[in-house]
């Protein structure tokens, strides 16, 4: 009980303190840190609108920050995850504006294809480390770029006639929802929040209650007494990184049939990815954990849109603010020596 | 009376635990004073105390006579206290020059001088006939040796009194002799050394007095002369301990374990284990004696499907299980006790229950079309513990938080209960006390008496000789002898090992 309560305190500390220094940015730059708060505030929970469009974009980084933990679980580090999700938002439009078929099918045909796609690009570093011990995160990180200038290539050549973004899926494909939009006064809140939930069950369950995630996280912990123990090591690396690049692939997949509706192409990274890294780490790897911390992290970047909107405050004053919680989440390692202190001279 | 050191009713607190209650250690100038007691006793909290990375609650602490607060290892140096851990603190790209100056560098305008320090380490090395080379580099030369620099470690910063932590638990046999030596030659130099360790047989060949702690608590001490293993063991375990262990004549019957000239490659590709003939009856235990190195890893490797062997066979109840993935040949009836307790045999962050059913967690009942049934688990878990005696908290404790004794009886009751029909045992009792040993030697031979085959596998010729119904020694990846424990010696089994001699082994070898 003390120990649940103790890791519950770590992540609202690192939030504290990173409102906190925050606030000493803004008020270093003249700005009032109350009013950009409030603004931020107001743009997470000040209307429906707001509320919906938060939600939307709390979507895939559930997603992603249940692909990071994952791995993480399991003993590997999947720094991947950003070319997954892009190589999973492809797949997903692709079905969606290639098929005609009933929504029934054609749906949870697209975002499987997604899911497949995403796990197909992390089988690679998958197979590399259990084959050759190279070590996944280089794999991953070049894979990222592949992932991006690939599927850049796939929408202007293949899907496309050199243009920039593909056609909208059809309507069968489609994980918008007038309900929804209509209840969030037309944000574009869709049914993928739902999907992102089904999945952190979904991931909580294959790690806690089966006998694959036993094995998997035995291997993570200890490749060596599991193998001892008759487990094959080589199948469960490879194994642990196709269930994450699918959760990967998924989130993708969410961004094209969900948010945007089509694949378009990107001059960067979506980001989305990389912060699944930052979104893990405050969840503690647990997928409650991810679920409410993504819901922080996506309310943050959502609420965030609206400080510039409210105050005078610039964009870059807002990105520092939401590097620094992140900053302070990922240094929760010494907030948990600060508080380990403080309890020692307790007992004492 | 001079003492050197004085430790006088130290008393020192863990949360929730009194690790040393009223402990008093006098040491003399010039002997060698062991400190004496099971796994967990406290005696290594007690020499962090005079080491100064404890502060103790109560008690007062003197050396040369004078009342001294130590508050920090910088002050025990500059007392003359010098500690050799019993894990070593050592920087394994750097030489052994380079480690024994880490953070005493000497230097000249700002420049370190490794010239002088190598030489002045090369002097010291030779003073005490330690064998050192200042040169190299400490990943490249063998425990033992990584052990001799810790101690040069001490003496270059000018250690008087010298703490060893259980310095034996990692050597050979051959190591531990060369270690008694050393020491025999610091103090001869004047030098005090206190000698922490839980055998026996070291204390009566090198310690002038001994202190034993049991469970925290200062038991008393006694000069080496006036006391035997008996009497120590008992004052060090609360009970009388039996060193020969109880066990009827063997009926061995069939043959369990068949190996048929097999060899195997290590790591490196080079040839370790050659054209090995070895079998295992059931209702016998075959002790493997040997020097380290001479093959007994690959051995265990190849039988239990670890590592591929490139000829001959290996059968188990005639059945062929050479080169088959570990689990079949588990599944065929084979346990195992690991060398490596915390790389092979446990999964550390799991908890006691989880590593109970490491091997059959597949299995019914304990998990049903894949999904756990962790209810089950903790039920076999809760079996284990109260049948295996394992001092454990809960079944959801992780199995980091046990001590070595425990953790090993927990591999053991895992494997045991499983209760194969071949059952290797690779170094069982390492670092255990005799309170576990005896424990878990008993273990063995009901194994045996229940009809099974038990493979030992030890570098502790005691364990081997006590154990064993017949011994096979290992010599450069072949069995060269198969000799009757009660027929042999120490002295002619350690021959043997050395590959000085050879007996015709081949037939006799299949029993
Ligand atoms: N740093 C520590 N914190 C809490 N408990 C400890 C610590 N160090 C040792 N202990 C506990 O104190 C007891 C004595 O440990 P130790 O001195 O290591 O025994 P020994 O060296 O005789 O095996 C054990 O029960 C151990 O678990
Ligand atoms: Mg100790």
């Amino acid at each position: 009980m003390v120990k649940k309560m103790f890791g519950l305190l770590i992540p609202v500390l690192s939030v504290v303190l990173g409102l906190l220094a925050g606030a000493i940015i803004m008020l270093v730059s003249g700005y009032n840190p109350v009013d950009a708060y409030m603004a931020l505030f107001f743009g997470i929970f000040g209307d429906s609108y707001f509320l919906g469009e938060a939600i939307r974009t709390v979507t895939p980084y559930i997603l992603a920050g249940l692909a990071v933990a994952f791995a993480f679980r399991t003993g590997l580090f999947n720094i991947g995850v950003e070319g997954q999700l892009i190589v999973g938002w492809l797949a997903a439009v692709w079905v969606g504006i290639t098929f005609e078929l009933p929504m029934l099918i054609h749906l949870p045909l697209a975002i499987l294809a997604g899911g497949l796609a995403g796990a197909v690009w992390a089988f690679i570093p998958g197979l590399l480390k259990a084959k050759f011990r190279v070590h996944e995160v280089i794999v991953s990180i070049m894979l990222n770029y592949t992932a991006l200038h690939v599927t850049n290539y796939i929408i202007s050549y293949v899907l496309t006639d050199k243009l920039d973004k593909t056609n909208n899926i059809f309507e069968t494909a489609t994980l918008r929802s007038p309900l929804l939009s209509g209840l969030t006064d037309g944000s574009r809140l869709h049914w993928g929040i739902i999907v992102a939930i089904i999945c952190a069950i979904i991931m909580w369950f294959i790690l806690e209650k089966t006998t694959t995630g036993f094995e998997l996280k035995a291997v993570g912990f200890n490749q060596h007494a599991s193998e001892y123990a008759g487990m094959n090591v080589n199948r469960n690396i490879m194994m642990s990184m196709v269930i994450s690049g699918v959760f990967a692939g998924f989130a993708g997949a969410m961004e094209g049939l969900g948010t945007f509706g089509y694949a378009s192409i990107k001059s960067g990274f979506t980001g989305i990815g990389f912060d699944g890294i930052a979104v893990a780490l405050l969840g503690a790897n647990t997928a409650i954990g991810v679920v409410l911390a993504a819901f922080l992290f996506g309310g943050l970047k959502a609420g965030a849109l609206n400080i510039p909107v409210e105050t005078p405050i610039p964009n870059e004053i807002v990105d520092i603010v939401i590097a620094l919680i992140v900053f302070f989440v990922a240094s929760s390692y010494f907030i948990r020596w600060i508080l380990n202190r403080i309890n020692k001279k307790g007992v004492k | 009376m001079e003492y050197v050191i004085e430790m006088l009713n130290i008393r020192k607190e863990f949360p929730g635990i009194v690790a040393n209650d009223n402990v008093t250690l006098q040491v003399k100038k010039g002997e060698i004073h062991a400190l004496l007691g099971e796994n967990g006793a406290g005696k290594t909290t007690l020499m962090n105390v005079l080491f100064g990375l404890y502060q103790p609650e109560k008690g007062e602490i003197r050396v040369n006579g004078k009342p001294v607060k130590i508050t920090n290892p910088n002050i025990a140096n500059e007392l003359g206290i010098g500690m050799v851990h019993q894990h070593f603190m050592l920087v394994d790209p750097f030489t052994v020059t380079e480690n024994i100056i880490l953070g005493k560098e000497p230097s000249k305008a700002g420049k370190i001088n490794i010239k002088d320090a190598s030489k002045k380490v090369r002097e010291l090395s030779e003073k005490y006939q330690l064998s050192v080379d200042p040169d190299a580099k400490i990943k490249d030369i063998s425990v033992g040796m990584q052990q001799r620099v810790e101690i040069l470690k001490t003496l270059y910063r000018g250690a008087e009194i010298l703490i060893f932590d259980e310095p034996t638990a990692v050597l050979t046999p051959q190591e531990i002799k060369e270690l008694m030596l050393i020491m025999k030659s610091l103090v001869n130099e004047g030098k005090s050394i206190i000698l922490i360790t839980h055998k026996l047989k070291e204390i009566m060949e090198v310690c002038d007095r001994v202190t034993v702690m049991r469970k925290g608590v200062g038991i008393g001490t006694v000069n080496v002369s006036e006391s035997d293993p008996n009497s120590l063991a008992s004052l060090m375990v609360g009970r009388d301990v039996v060193f020969k262990t109880e066990k009827k004549e063997s009926v061995p019957t069939d043959v369990v374990l068949d190996i048929d000239g097999i060899s195997v490659k290590d790591a490196r590709g080079i040839q370790v284990v050659n054209q090995l003939n070895l079998a295992v009856r059931a209702g016998e235990i075959v002790g493997i004696a040997g020097i380290d190195g001479n093959g007994q890893t690959e051995l265990i490797e190849a039988i239990t499907g670890l590592k591929k062997t490139i000829n001959g066979s290996i059968k188990i109840n005639g059945k062929n299980i050479q080169n088959l993935k570990p689990r079949k040949i588990s599944e065929s009836g084979v346990g195992h006790i690991p060398e490596d307790r915390h790389k092979h045999g446990l999964v550390l962050d799991y908890s006691i229950g989880e590593n109970i059913v490491l091997q059959t967690y597949y299995q019914k009942p304990f998990s049903k079309t894949g999904v756990l049934n962790y209810s089950k688990i903790y039920d076999q878990a809760r079996n284990i513990i109260a049948e295996y005696d394992v001092r454990t908290p809960s079944e959801y404790t992780p199995a980091r938080a046990l001590s070595g004794g425990n953790q090993q009886k927990a591999i053991i009751g895992r494997e045991v209960d499983r209760n194969p029909d071949l059952l290797i045992a690779a170094q069982p009792t390492r670092g255990l006390d005799v309170g576990a040993i005896e424990f878990i030697h008993k273990r063995l031979i009901e194994q045996r008496d229940n009809g099974k085959a038990v493979l030992l596998i030890s570098f502790e010729l005691d364990e081997i000789l006590n154990v064993s119904d017949r011994v096979a020694v290992i010599y450069e990846g072949e069995i060269v002898a198969i000799v009757n424990p009660r027929e042999t010696t120490e002295q002619e089994l350690g021959l043997m090992m050395a590959g000085s001699k050879r007996m015709e082994a081949g037939d006799k070898s299949r029993g």
